[in-house]
């Protein structure tokens, strides 16, 4: 088959390079193959500038019809295969139709992207910036060569970051008052906060609490949900007794969290949810779910 | 909850064991090489193995202390940043990652010491930080050992702390909040295991807890090692706190135990400047509380402290101790309501043991304790509880033990009203302490008001008391009377008067004793009051005023009435003879016609009590014994005497008795001395009687064929003869003692070749007297052999 696998080959090398590519932070990727590479990382309304290079296979010419680079942003649903959806495309001409008989270099450059979105990748669908380079061609087929890049915007720190305070509890069962200290945490905040036991009169084995995120896609009757439980912190250990207080401390920084998204283009939305979780001496459990906000913060 | 095999305990352990030792091989591991990531992974693993709930505590603590020894490897890594390239503020965090909270905490726990010795954070915040973390874990077993986990760790830090003078007190005030907080979380968890699982398993669950009590006690211990807890932060800070968590746990196990640990725990210095604090903790208790063993212990180590040395007795009377101590048991006792008496006088004989060794001069002290007893014996029923008695007989011995001296416990105004709360065999065996205590040490009772407090005291030797006498040991019965008797000596005033007063009294006691105990206590009294006697008649010359109370007569009234109750009982023999000592007595002091009613006393008592014909041998020769020593008599109440004692004696049963009876009564006519008697004539008759009886005996003998008697009675009759031959009485001549032996003689040579030592000794006696010469040995002369 080796000669099979060799008419498949293109006639040429594409390849796309950043023209800060060595100095620009380079973050992993999880590929759909599973394997993890590192790619550059931009933010929003940075300009992306580098070199398409093109190298024909050894004694060959390539006809074309122009040679393009666009830039693309894309969501991607999977229970949609196949289909993306742009929501940014923009596209550069790097060459008119011609012919090219050796490496051939273009400069590009798209300034002050606007790129709203955040790179993500998750459980019904992914959000990707792409680089497509593509030399078109009569026949034989045009010739794509794609780089990804990842895209992550920081935000200030909220200017209003109210505490989460409530008191829950089942009559004359259960009766309790936990406090977080924020409603919006950063990647790598810590949550702070403690339970207070007003009423107890179940046998409480243990106390945990999970960070769940939930991602939502497609909207109406197409709406998919799917929760995931990113964390489970066990916060206390046996039964307690009235009037004890038990304190949280959660590092969010070991977890692989994304900032919250919220309708983003209409497609889908990413939140975070803080689950209190009692499990009983029956193993029966009595929860509560309170959002938080998640934002990234732009490191020191 | 199920009860769980011991077995099934075994394995979980073993399995527990074999998780941790599996671990702390990957542990070693990354250690060795340095790997941070795999050092934290495998220690949390291996602590995991401490989240089980199947074991007991003690296995519990075996799987505990092997990860205990894992994790001061596992520190002394963390300490040496050059191995892992982590400064200690991340490795906080970092191991703050852990999903498993206890494992997290342990190692919290562990970086936090780390941290606290770097100096890198305040000692402070990490300390209120690793306390409060802690909460997270209320499972009791998990949760102490966590916590004594954090206790052990930080202990040599906080040491360092708490001694380290250079910095500002607040420092030393940082270790102390910590171990306070620590030690309520702790007790509070200790307090919970308590309530958990079903009543039916609580004597177990209880062993249980006993078995982690230390736990929860070395934080107190930590407190008291610290240097800078000086008596001002103590006073301030540590007590209160202890004390509130004492009271407020409302677990007696709990407050048994930390009461009992405060006290051991902490400087005397400390309790004798709190104790006013310590006290008040006491009554809010619970009631099953053994309070009482508390304060016993922490009176025991307040007057051992207060023995050694002279400067702290200042200390204690300036925080007035004794009070002190005296309300808050009074106050225990009025709370705990259902303390058996045991309890309430338990607690009694601590204070006193307190009081008589810190305040031995304070008598008023002792007779407040008493007196708080008499209450306390006073509201409940006599005691029937054996171990109740026994405390209250320590606590009438203590007085007795320290004083060294009854009549010291004699002002106490409330000792009689403890013993009246005595059953009548403690009583008594409380009265007979008492006299033991006197004859130990020798006391002499000198005032009538102590006599009579003395006899209040030990009324129930000599009296039945109220109830039914119950059957009594004679042995013990005659024990306790002769103690009562040799009591009576005991009792003594050289003034003639107050002693004449004690006699009174005493006979006043003694009287009500009854037929049993007079045979005992009489003779006692007789001889005391005869004491009395001889020394008036030694000052006779000074008493001749009429108002003088102790006269020889009056006491002699009373001699009379004691001997008369006497022969009540009956007890004719006893009477008899201290009529002779009053007789003799009264001849002392002159009075002819006392001494003749005693002697008619006598003769009446011989004639119509003494039946037996030994008691009446004895007696008759007690009678010759007393009257021939009598001098007061006029020869005509002589006469009557001695021809009544003559004639009693010829009438005795057996012959040898008549015959012996009547030679000494030839005694009554030969009387030694200046003004004596001396009735040859008569003496003679006695003796020839004498002889006339015994050839009677002879003759009797010689018809049984028993021929052993009479010539001892013969002999004997001869040394009579010699007597008065030597004393110059004209009657008795040399003829008449030749006579005799030859008699004697003729009589042995019918009892063939056994010869007579006796006869021998008094033959070889005459040969010397004849030998010596002089004005005897011409007597003799005459005489042969």
């Amino acid at each position: 088959m080796n000669f099979l696998i060799g008419a498949f080959k293109p006639a040429c090398n594409i390849s796309i390079t950043f023209s800060d590519g060595k100095s620009r932070k380079q973050v992993p990727m999880k590929k759909e193959n599973g394997k993890t590479i590192m790619v550059s990382l931009f933010q929003s309304k940075e300009s992306i500038a580098g070199k398409v290079s093109i190298e024909p296979l050894q004694g060959k010419k390539i006809e074309h019809l122009g040679v393009k680079v666009e830039l693309l942003g894309q969501i991607e649903m999977y229970f949609d295969r196949g289909n993306f959806y742009d929501f940014t495309s923009l596209v550069r001409e790097l060459d008119v139709p011609g012919d090219i008989y050796e490496r051939k270099t273009y400069p590009f450059e798209f300034s002050t992207v606007e790129m709203p979105y955040e790179t993500y990748n998750g459980a019904n669908l992914r959000l990707r910036y792409v680089l497509k380079v593509t030399v078109s061609r009569n026949y034989g087929g045009s010739i794509v060569e794609y780089q990804d890049f990842i895209v992550r915007n920081y935000s200030p720190p909220p200017s209003i970051n109210n505490s989460i305070k409530m008191e829950v509890g089942i009559e004359d069962c259960l009766h309790i008052e936990f406090e977080y200290n924020k409603s919006k945490y950063h990647l790598k905040d810590v949550i702070i906060g403690k339970i207070y036991f007003l009423l107890v009169r179940i046998k409480i084995k243990n106390m945990d609490l999970e960070i769940r995120r939930r991602e939502s896609t497609g909207s109406g009757a197409n709406t998919h949900v799917e929760t995931e439980t990113l964390a489970k912190f066990e916060l206390m250990d046996g039964a307690p007794v009235r009037g004890e207080s038990i304190p949280i401390r959660l590092f969010l920084s070991p977890y692989e969290l994304t900032p919250t998204y919220r309708n983003i283009n209409n497609k889908f939305s990413v939140k975070y949810y803080l689950n209190l979780v009692l499990v009983d001496e029956e193993d029966r459990r009595y929860f509560k779910q309170q959002e938080i906000a998640i934002y990234r913060q732009q490191d020191s | 909850m199920l009860l769980i095999g011991a077995e099934d305990e075994e394995k979980w352990l073993a399995e527990g064991i074999a998780g941790v030792q599996h671990n702390a091989f990957y542990l070693h591991r990354a250690l060795d090489s340095n790997n941070l990531r795999d050092a934290l992974k495998y220690s949390a693993q291996m602590l995991s193995e401490l989240r089980t709930s199947k074991l007991s505590p003690q296995k519990y603590y075996e799987l505990y202390m092997r990860a205990f020894d894992e994790l001061r490897i596992l520190e002394m890594f963390f300490k040496d940043e050059s191995k892992h390239g982590v400064s200690v503020v991340d490795l906080y965090e970092l191991v703050q990652h852990a999903g498993n909270i206890l494992p997290r905490l342990y190692l919290l726990c562990t970086v936090g010491s780390v941290y606290i010795k770097s100096k890198e954070a305040p000692a402070k915040e990490l300390l209120q930080d690793l306390v409060e973390m802690c909460h997270g874990v209320q499972h009791p077993i998990r949760g102490l050992f966590l916590r004594s986990y954090l206790a052990q760790i930080s202990r040599d830090k906080l040491l360092d702390i708490g001694s380290d003078y250079e910095g500002d007190a607040d420092t030393v005030m940082d270790a102390v909040e910590f171990i306070l907080e620590n030690f309520t979380e702790m007790n509070k968890l200790w307090v919970r295991m308590q309530l958990e699982g079903p009543g039916r398993v609580r004597e177990k669950r209880e062993k249980e807890r006993s078995a982690l009590q230390e736990l929860v006690g070395k934080n107190l211990h930590v407190l008291s090692q610290i240097e800078g807890v000086d008596l001002e932060i103590y006073k301030e800070t540590v007590l209160p706190r202890v004390l509130e968590q004492v009271v407020n746990c409302k677990d007696d196990l709990s407050q048994y135990y930390l009461m009992d640990c405060i006290i051991q725990v902490f400087p005397d210095e400390y309790h004798l400047q709190t104790l006013e604090m310590l006290l008040a903790a006491c009554p809010q208790v619970q009631p099953t509380v053994d309070i009482k063993t508390v304060l016993s212990r922490l009176m025991d180590r307040l007057s051992k402290y207060a023995a050694s040395s002279a400067d702290v007795l200042t200390e204690f009377l300036q925080v007035e101790a004794f009070t002190k101590l005296s309300n808050a048991i009074e106050k225990v006792i009025e709370v705990q309501v259902d303390m058996p008496a045991v309890g309430a006088i338990t607690l009694y004989v601590s204070l006193l043991t307190f009081t008589l060794r810190v305040h031995p001069d304070r008598l008023d002290y002792v007779d407040q304790v008493l007196g708080a007893c008499v209450k306390k014996l006073s509201s409940i029923p006599k005691l029937e509880d054996s171990r109740a008695t026994k405390q209250v007989v320590a606590l009438l011995s203590a007085p007795l033990e320290k004083y060294n001296d009854t009549v010291t416990a004699l002002k106490i105004s409330n000792y009689p009203r403890v013993m009246d709360h005595l059953d009548n065999g403690t009583n008594k065996v409380m009265a007979m302490v008492i006299i033991e205590s006197i004859m130990k040490n020798n006391t002499c009772i000198s005032t009538a008001d102590k006599v009579e407090v003395l006899f209040e005291l030990i009324k129930g030797l000599i009296k039945d008391l109220d109830s039914a006498t119950d059957e009594l040991d004679e042995e013990d019965f005659k024990d306790e009377q002769n103690s009562v008797a040799k009591l009576i000596h005991m009792l003594y005033n050289n003034e003639p008067e107050e002693m004449l007063k004690i006699i009174c009294i005493v006979w006043k006691h003694t009287m009500a004793g009854g037929p049993k105990r007079l045979p005992f206590t009489v003779p006692s009294l007789v001889f005391s009051a005869l004491r009395l006697v001889r020394q008036l008649q030694g000052q006779e010359g000074d008493i001749v005023g009429e108002e003088v109370p102790a006269t020889p007569k009056k006491i002699f009234q009373l001699l009379s009435q004691m001997i008369e109750a006497l022969s009540a009982v009956p007890s004719p023999e006893l009477a008899l003879r201290l009529y002779l000592q009053c007789a003799e007595a009264a001849n002392g002091c002159d009075l002819e016609y006392v001494a003749y009613e005693f002697f008619t006393q006598v003769f009446v008592l011989y004639e119509e009590e003494i039946a037996n014909s030994k008691a009446q041998v004895t007696a008759i020769h007690l009678i010759i014994g007393a009257l021939q020593r009598m001098n007061v008599f006029s020869v005509e109440n002589r006469d009557t005497l001695t021809h009544k004692t003559t004639r009693y004696s010829a009438r005795l049963l057996k012959k040898p008795d008549q015959c012996r009876a009547v030679y000494a009564c030839s005694h009554l006519f030969w009387v030694d001395g200046q003004d004596g008697i001396r009735d040859g004539e008569r003496v003679l008759l006695c003796l020839k009687r004498a002889l006339r009886i015994a050839n009677a005996a002879q003759q009797m003998a010689s018809i049984a064929r028993d021929s052993s008697g009479p010539v001892t009675l013969f002999v004997e009759i001869l040394n009579k003869y010699l007597y008065y031959f030597e004393k110059g009485n004209k009657q008795i001549t040399a003829a008449a003692i030749q006579h005799l032996i030859e008699l004697i003689n003729t009589e042995m040579q019918g009892d063939s070749a056994t010869s007579d030592a006796f006869l021998a000794s008094t033959l070889r006696y005459i040969q010397f007297q004849k030998q010596r010469g002089g004005v005897m040995g011409a007597k003799f002369e005459s005489i042969k052999l």
